[in-house]
């Protein structure tokens, strides 16, 4: 029963990403709502090894920019504005598959050691990256690279509408896969590895193996979310794409939503993201970043299991009484 | 290109260098490898420190060592009151793996922001009688400001070593790192000494702090570059060594410094974090560990 409500939600939220380009014109607003389901994405792939797991993952940066980076390749294969159009198709798959194998690297290199020092591995990854970025002079170097998205637009109009559907689209589809996970024997044995690694590997849990899956799906969410960007924002430099504000993002968002369920990160990105884009229109940029930080602060101390938890909490007591 | 001249100066330079990344690393070795506490923002300490000695230096014109002595106090009692927090909030519930990383990662972000909202992204430097003037003994050319910091930071480390070996709380420090039970049932309180301990690792950072902005200009963000430094020396010490903190440090500066000098500054920040990369993947005990 409840499968079919999500699939309805899926079907029905697919037709209103479709829609939406028809009816709102204004490309303010469908770059806006782009930069917020890119967070979902986000959000929803660090909380497969994150959240379910508990393999906190400080390098999201690195792996998103790789994802960006691997379309900036693929654009430079091209003398200036030769791309064909439906470019963009190989760049996704290629963005996903290069983060997805450095997650398994990085995974199979320190997964086996405590959970910090994959998290120390990750912060170190997203520099190390960084630096072969910044001196690679192919893709841009330090100098950055101007990308000009090719004249024809595929199925749409403009670029603009383009990229948001497809970001709806790599969102919905990215909770879909966090939702599977979750309730396969996969999101059961990160579970198991969450609460005690030791008891679960006692139980015969391949702990290993399913941290490697965790790690590899994430790191393909992460790639497959950075891969539009340079498209979105049509000049890429190394400090930009690497900055922490993405790595802090995708790690806050599903704690501050409730970091056990697919729903939490959802929930957390469209709160958070929706208000950041407010309020950097509004007030500052870095103010809004502040708030992140003392929200996510907060929230760890105070509401550990997030948005997902108060609601369960207060629900639940309504239930019972 | 390559001449015995630049080797030799490559050499001491990295040493120096060395000697300043134990300042930076020495409170890290004591929280994260001997309290077991993940604390990420370590860096961001530091770079709070260098704009404290940034600020006491334009509004007094006091020198920025002298100010990392002041303001040590200051930033022990701070560090008292974060590990309050984080044990009240995390480790008395067992929570620190997954919520005490993103505390530390929050608390990290805050202090750079807050830095960025207050200062701005300009470099900072401060100004005193080292900072400009170098020695010169042969071919070797030894400017003061890595000179001035590198014994600041051996002295930093002697007295560190020997409070942890000669006194009861230093010693009681390394106990609660081996058997908390048995500490407990030597009544001593082991939060109490964690809280101490934690004190005495941030108190590092306020003068580690002035000894960064007297070598480099510091804008908030550098704050994570160190990052990898940090965590690379702590690792390839191994956990729990403070001597073998000195040694990694040095190890690593003198790296950092061949890399810089043979294929240029853009590439340092792969050092560090290829140390550790290949440490944690060859030898996760580190050199010098338990």
């Amino acid at each position: 029963m409840k499968i079919s409500v999500f699939w309805i939600g899926v079907a029905v939220a697919l037709v209103v990403a479709l829609l939406t380009p028809h009816v709102v014109t204004n490309e303010f607003y469908l770059r806006t709502a782009y930069t917020v389901l890119q967070f979902v994405v986000l959000a929803t792939a660090w909380n497969i090894l994150g959240g379910y797991g508990g393999y906190v993952n400080f390098g999201s940066a690195g792996f998103f920019a790789i994802g960006a980076y691997s379309a900036v390749f693929i654009y430079k294969l091209f003398p200036l504005f030769q791309v064909p159009d439906y470019m963009i198709f190989v760049m996704l798959p290629l963005g996903g598959v290069v983060a997805a194998v450095i997650g398994l690297g990085t995974g199979y290199l320190t997964l086996r050691l405590r959970g910090v020092y994959f998290s120390i591995a990750t912060l170190a990854l997203a520099v190390v990256l960084q630096t072969l970025v910044t001196n690679w002079h192919f893709v841009g170097g330090a100098r950055g690279a101007s990308i000009l998205p090719p004249q024809t637009v595929p199925i749409f109009s403009t670029w603009g509408e383009f990229l948001f559907v497809l970001m709806a689209i790599l969102a919905i589809a990215s909770l879909a896969v966090a939702r599977y996970i979750e309730r396969s024997w996969i999101g059961r044995g990160l579970a198991a590895i969450r609460d005690n690694e030791e008891a679960a590997e006692c139980m015969g849990v391949p702990t290993l193996k399913l941290k490697l899956i965790g790690c590899t799906v994430s790191g393909f969410l992460f790639g497959v979310a950075g891969a539009p960007l340079p498209y979105y924002v049509n000049y890429i430099e190394p400090v930009s794409a690497f900055n922490l504000v993405y790595a802090v993002n995708a790690l806050a968002m599903p704690m501050i939503g409730g970091a056990t369920t697919w729903i939490g990160p959802l929930l957390g990105a469209v709160v958070l993201g929706t208000a950041q884009e407010v309020a950097r229109v509004t007030i500052s940029s870095e103010m809004n970043l502040l708030i992140v930080g003392v929200l996510l602060v907060f929230f760890v101390i105070a509401a550990p299991d997030g948005f997902v938890g108060l609601a369960r909490k207060y629900l639940g007591n309504r239930k019972s009484r | 290109m390559f001449s015995f001249e630049l080797l030799i100066n490559a050499i001491v330079i990295g040493i120096l260098l060395g000697g300043f990344y134990a300042a930076i690393s020495l409170g890290l070795q004591v929280s994260f490898g001997l309290l077991d506490v993940v604390n990420i923002a370590h860096p961001a300490f530091i770079i709070l420190g260098s704009y404290i000695a940034y600020m006491m230096g334009k509004w007094i014109g006091l020198d920025p060592i002298l100010t990392g002595l002041l303001f040590m106090p200051v930033f022990f009692g701070l560090g008292m009151l974060v590990y309050r927090i984080y044990y009240e909030s995390f480790e008395k519930r067992g929570a620190e793996a997954l919520r005490g990383l993103a505390f530390f990662f929050g608390v990290l972000f805050i202090v750079e922001v807050a830095l960025i909202i207050v200062y701005g992204v300009d470099y900072r430097s401060v100004d005193a009688i080292y900072v400009g003037p170098k020695i010169e003994i042969g071919v070797l050319d030894l400017p003061l400001r890595m000179l001035v910091p590198f014994v600041v930071s051996m002295t930093m480390a002697i007295a560190l070593i020997l409070y942890l070996s000669k006194t009861f709380t230093g010693r009681a420090i390394k106990a609660v790192a081996q058997d908390r039970l048995a500490l407990q049932l030597m009544a001593a309180d082991p939060v109490k000494i964690k809280q101490l301990a934690f004190g005495i690792s941030l108190a590092t950072t306020a003068m580690a702090g002035a000894l960064l902005i007297i070598i480099l200009p510091v804008e908030p963000s550098v704050g994570r570059l160190y990052i990898g430094q940090v965590f690379a020396i702590v690792v390839l010490a191994g956990l729990g060594s403070i001597s073998g903190t000195v040694y990694a440090a040095i190890i690593l500066g003198v790296a950092e410094s061949f890399v810089q000098t043979f294929f240029g500054p853009s590439w340092s920040p792969a050092v560090s974090f290829g140390i550790l990369l290949l440490v944690l993947g060859v030898r996760p005990a580190g050199l010098f560990g338990r």
